[in-house]
């Protein structure tokens, strides 16, 4: 059993980073993220690590990278107007298969939009905000103790697989004080080493699983590699199509389905499947409840990790359901997704809200049994 | 060239990767030998260096020399390079970049590395213009320069990069030419061994595009140019303003004084020390009290939790 504490998301996230091995965070302040940055200046140097304040987020996630590539587990933290800046050097970790964390605690977009109210408005942007067809990993917390644990995974599926993996946490997560029970012992995944001698590395020869093992700057392996299309060997192969295809299709199929955290609330007889994620899930399982007090036949399907999309999950989720109902902190992000995901005798309908308010319970639950009963 | 340099350059170079793509006649290959003569003199082994480089004809350098590097994103190097250094200070890290990488969409990072004084050596080689992409200009084209999108002349100032990085905090600055090979080799020896920002500006004639567009001739007449305009910095000291107007002003503008000022690793060192002195048993750290109800709820239903493989 670990101890217990009261921790914001923000502080779960910072203490987990370094649970998991996390060394090098750099960072750029923003509103409602700033704090994850604060504990681990603090903490950081502590455990041994470094701590940097670049002079904005491009850099932060740059050097982030550059961190990775010497070998240590690295992370920033920042929110919609900071990631959007990262985007180009996330395309670089997709591509060089550098694994890094990215923490977003989402607010309220586009632009500078409401900085200290919750939204999860960068969904679409953690999966496609960079250039080209790129890999992603994305997780959505909905309490103190997830973003924890979420955290240890994200670092775990980073290494696993070589790539770049995004927190998306959202300004009520990120703030809100909770109890909760710190994980006395931690599954740890380390990226694959090279077992081969130098002179035999090639820096992207997979291994049957797709992934290639990763030397570390300064540990004796003379590599090379770089953000244009790259063969094995880690140099451009920009005039031979059928390498590129090959690379391209690698670095799009190594994240494999076994990926997929969910959960699942009262599905076995559900009519109605509740479809939400993040700090809204919160409010839906509550309207859950409330519906099922009634009478209700209505149960929760609550993707963790919202990227790859569990479809097939969503899909038998959806089984004995006639209407999906998918409330969102934007104009309908993964309703799409659902709608992709679901059965085509299953009406899907969305509960969106973009006024930087929570979405109630009441609002919840009116829209389920107003479509149930048409 | 000397058997022995020709020996260097095999052990520096990858040649499998050569020919490069470079123009003939471009000055980028004398700068890169004189960084690889530099390396070689450093003492430092081939394992214990990476090259970060930018975008552009120069950032190409990294692919073709045989030690650790990478080439990350267009203006980025010195994040990038940044990172490498904190998580591993013991490597040598050398950022090689173009002018239009370094100054103009890399032109922040160059400030705040420079202001941190991170052990990293820049190597900025300058062609006066955006080589690569046909020729545009650059934050380094002197005024009155003809580019592709200054075909009426370039109304804008060029940066003194060297003026530049020393009010940035750079604690060694020097620039050459690709004339002057032999010169610019030993600054670079003499970056690569500061412990500091250090920032070597080598002007470099690109005869495909600035040259071509300027009417300067041939690469050797652009380096004969480079040799004429070339004035030290002594010299310069000592010649009225208006004489210096278009002239290339070489020399070490900023060495270390006896100890020097600290780099950044090494304060940051001593933050780690304090704070592991400082730090308190974590049973201390955090309060312990008993759980409150509301927090994260544990599942009414079954949950299924699918584990990551
Ligand atoms: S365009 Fe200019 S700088 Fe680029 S390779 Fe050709 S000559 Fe060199």
């Amino acid at each position: 059993m670990g101890v217990r504490r009261v921790w914001t998301g923000n502080e779960a996230c910072a203490e987990a980073a370094i649970a998991a091995g996390m060394r090098f965070f750099a960072g750029y302040p923003i509103t409602p993220a700033s704090e994850i940055a604060e504990v681990l200046a603090r903490r950081l140097p502590e455990v041994g690590g470094s701590f940097i304040q670049m002079e904005d987020e491009i850099a932060s996630i740059g050097a982030v990278i550059g961190a990775s590539m010497a070998g240590a587990k690295s992370m920033t933290a920042t929110s919609g107007p900071g990631f959007s800046l990262m985007q180009e050097n996330l395309g670089f970790a997709a591509m060089a298969e550098v694994p890094c964390v990215v923490v977003d605690v989402q607010r309220v977009g586009p632009s500078s939009g409401v900085a200290t109210h919750p939204a999860q408005g960068d969904v679409m942007q953690a999966r496609w905000g960079t250039h080209g067809d790129h890999p992603v990993v994305a997780l959505a917390p909905w309490s103190s103790r997830e973003t924890y644990d979420v955290t240890v995974k994200a670092f775990n599926i980073s290494e696993r697989f070589r790539l770049p993996v995004v927190i998306l946490s959202d300004a009520m997560v990120g703030h809100m004080s909770e109890d909760m029970e710190v994980p006395g012992s931690l599954e740890i995944v380390e990226r694959p080493r090279p077992g081969v001698p130098p002179e035999e590395y090639q820096p992207y020869r997979a291994a049957g699983d797709g992934v290639p093992p990763m030397a570390s700057f300064g540990d004796g392996y003379t590599w090379y590699t770089t953000g244009i299309v790259h063969d094995d060997t880690g140099f451009p192969c920009t005039g031979h199509p059928p390498t590129i295809d090959r690379a391209i299709r690698r670095l799009n199929s190594k994240v494999t389905e076994d990926v997929a955290m969910y959960e699942e609330y009262w599905l076995e007889d559900a009519e109605a499947v509740i479809v939400a994620y993040g700090s809204v899930a919160r409010w839906a399982l509550a309207a859950v409840k409330g519906l099922r007090a009634e009478g209700c036949r209505v149960g929760l399907f609550r993707p963790v990790i919202l990227w790859p999309f569990p479809a097939r999950e969503l899909a038998g989720a959806l089984g004995r359901a006639a209407l999906a109902v998918v409330p969102e902190m934007n104009l309908g992000q993964i309703l799409g997704e659902v709608e992709r995901a679901a059965p085509k005798d299953v009406r899907v309908v969305g509960v969106n809200r973009v006024d930087s308010r929570m979405i109630s319970i009441q609002e919840i639950a009116g829209v389920v049994k107003e479509a149930c009963s048409s | 060239m000397t058997g022995g340099f020709a020996r260097t350059i095999q052990t520096y170079l990858r040649p499998e990767r050569l020919p490069t793509i470079w123009c003939q006649g471009c000055g980028n290959g004398i700068v890169i030998g004189a960084l690889i003569r530099a390396l070689a003199g450093s003492g430092v082994r081939r394992e214990d260096v990476v090259v970060v480089s930018g975008i552009g004809c120069s950032g190409r350098a990294s692919g073709y020399l045989n030690l650790p590097g990478f080439q990350p994103t267009h203006g980025r190097a010195l994040p990038f390079a940044t990172g490498v250094k904190i998580a591993n200070p013991s490597l040598m890290v050398v950022a090689i970049m173009g002018d239009g990488d370094c100054l103009s969409i890399g032109g922040n990072h160059f400030l705040h590395a420079a202001r941190r004084n991170l052990d990293i050596t820049a190597l900025v080689l300058n062609n006066s213009n955006y080589g690569m992409t046909g020729g545009q200009y650059a934050p380094t084209t002197p005024k009155g320069g003809l580019t592709t999108t200054t075909p009426y002349g370039n109304a804008e100032r060029a940066v003194d990069i060297p003026a530049l990085a020393q009010v940035a905090g750079a604690t060694y600055v020097a620039r050459s030419t690709s004339y002057h090979a032999l010169e610019l080799s030993g600054y670079i020896k003499r970056a690569l061994v500061h412990r500091g920002f250090s920032v070597v500006e080598a002007l470099c004639h690109c005869p495909t595009q600035y040259g071509k567009m300027n009417r300067l001739g041939s690469p050797v007449n652009m380096l004969k140019l480079q040799r004429d305009l070339a004035v030290s910095q002594a010299r310069a000291a000592s010649m009225p303003a208006g004489e210096l107007a278009g002239r290339i002003i070489t020399g070490e503008m900023v060495k270390p004084e006896g100890q020097g000022e600290e780099d950044y690793t090494t304060a940051y060192a001593r933050v780690i020390k304090r704070a592991m002195e400082q730090a308190r048993p974590v049973e201390e750290t955090h309060e312990c009290i008993p759980s409150l109800s509301g927090g994260y709820d544990p599942p009414l239903g079954k949950p299924t939790l699918l584990r990551v493989g």
